[in-house]
């Protein structure tokens, strides 16, 4: 009962908190100094059509990579925490409840569709919302799909490590072929900057949301790969 | 809400409500998978609410994480449990599920 009262006042007060933010809220009438940099020098400097891809690859490039280093060190960790698990390819594997058959036709009908769509998030990135991030998302749910689909495939977890490291290597090359041959680390005027709006314009921004694209989705997919094949008797905690 | 139309904010406001609605169903339903595809409708509902704050990259990474890999990933997991669970128990929990569409 005061466990219960307790949570009821901490919600009332966090609510309260939020009331106050909200009531207090006036939307600004113009962008502020920061902002207007951005959007009226994207267009010119770095010439993607996506402001935010445009401060997420070059202006703001160096937080990306820390992000996609974050992002390989907790695939690396889920992968070692899972391994202890992994049942291996010549031991029995137990029965698994049959899988019906709506899914496992879906599946081969829409995992294809999904990862192309994957692609075209990416390869598009500087062209219309979304980048590597969503794109390496949207295919590993295809992934997952073809997993759901069929709990005993195995994925090649060489292939997702040597797709994952050289499109790390390669990303982070870029970046100091920009400081040697361009302004500075990542820069993107390494390749022509183009006509604003086309496919390849913005320099090497595609490139980079590739390869971004490729590695959080080889990732994601390790991931799941690792996490269908722990075996579950050990999981016993 | 002064720059929206009312036909914006209204619909912003009928999804709010929604939200909070699925919020709900996500915690309360004793049936995991209504609980699942709740707390996906929930992640789909806040990418709609992205969009309408003009934030399309948002929107995109809350639809393709939140309502794709995480609903995917929680009915993945439901299947393995299941799957590990002896068939009485896998019974009993048919029989409750049942009990709650009732």
């Amino acid at each position: 009962m005061i466990k219960r009262a307790i949570a009821l006042l901490l919600t009332l007060a966090v609510g309260a908190l939020f009331a106050s933010l909200l009531v207090g809220y006036v939307p600004d009438s113009e962008l502020n100094q920061t902002a207007r940099y951005y959007a009226e020098r994207t267009a010119e400097d770095i010439g993607a059509a996506n402001i935010v891809t445009a401060i997420i690859v070059t202006y703001r490039g160096l937080d990306t990579l820390g992000e996609v280093t974050v992002l390989f060190i907790s695939a690396a960790i889920v992968g070692l925490v899972l391994a202890q698990g992994r049942v291996l390819n010549n031991a029995p594997q137990q029965p698994r409840a049959p899988v019906s058959e709506l899914l496992s036709t879906g599946s081969r009908v829409l995992t294809p569709l999904i990862l192309l769509l994957g692609v075209y998030v990416f390869v598009n990135g500087h062209l219309t919302p979304g980048g590597g991030f969503q794109g390496g998302a949207i295919i590993a749910s295809g992934m997952l799909l073809l997993l759901l689909a069929d709990p005993l495939k195995h994925f090649s977890h060489q292939l997702i490590a040597v797709l994952e490291s050289l499109s790390g290597l390669l990303f982070v090359g870029i970046g100091v072929l920009g400081m040697l041959l361009a302004g500075g680390f990542l820069d993107n005027r390494l390749l022509p900057i183009g006509q604003l709006g086309e496919l390849f314009s913005a320099g090497v921004i595609p490139v980079i949301y590739s390869l971004i694209g490729l590695k959080v989705g080889a990732e994601f997919s390790s991931m799941l790969a690792s996490l269908s094949e722990t075996s579950d008797t050990t999981e016993e905690t | 809400m002064m720059s929206m139309s009312p036909l914006i904010a209204g619909m912003t406001l009928l999804l709010c409500v929604t939200l909070i609605g699925a919020a709900l169903v996500a915690i309360r339903a004793k049936a995991m998978p209504v609980a699942i595809l709740a707390s996906g409708l929930v992640s789909l509902i806040a990418s709609i609410l992205f969009l309408v704050l003009a934030a399309p990259d948002v929107a995109m990474t809350e639809a393709a994480i939140g309502s794709g890999l995480t609903t995917f990933l929680f009915f993945f997991v439901l299947a393995r449990i299941r799957a590990s669970q002896p068939d009485s128990a896998r019974y009993d929990e048919a029989e409750k599920a049942g009990d709650e569409h009732d």
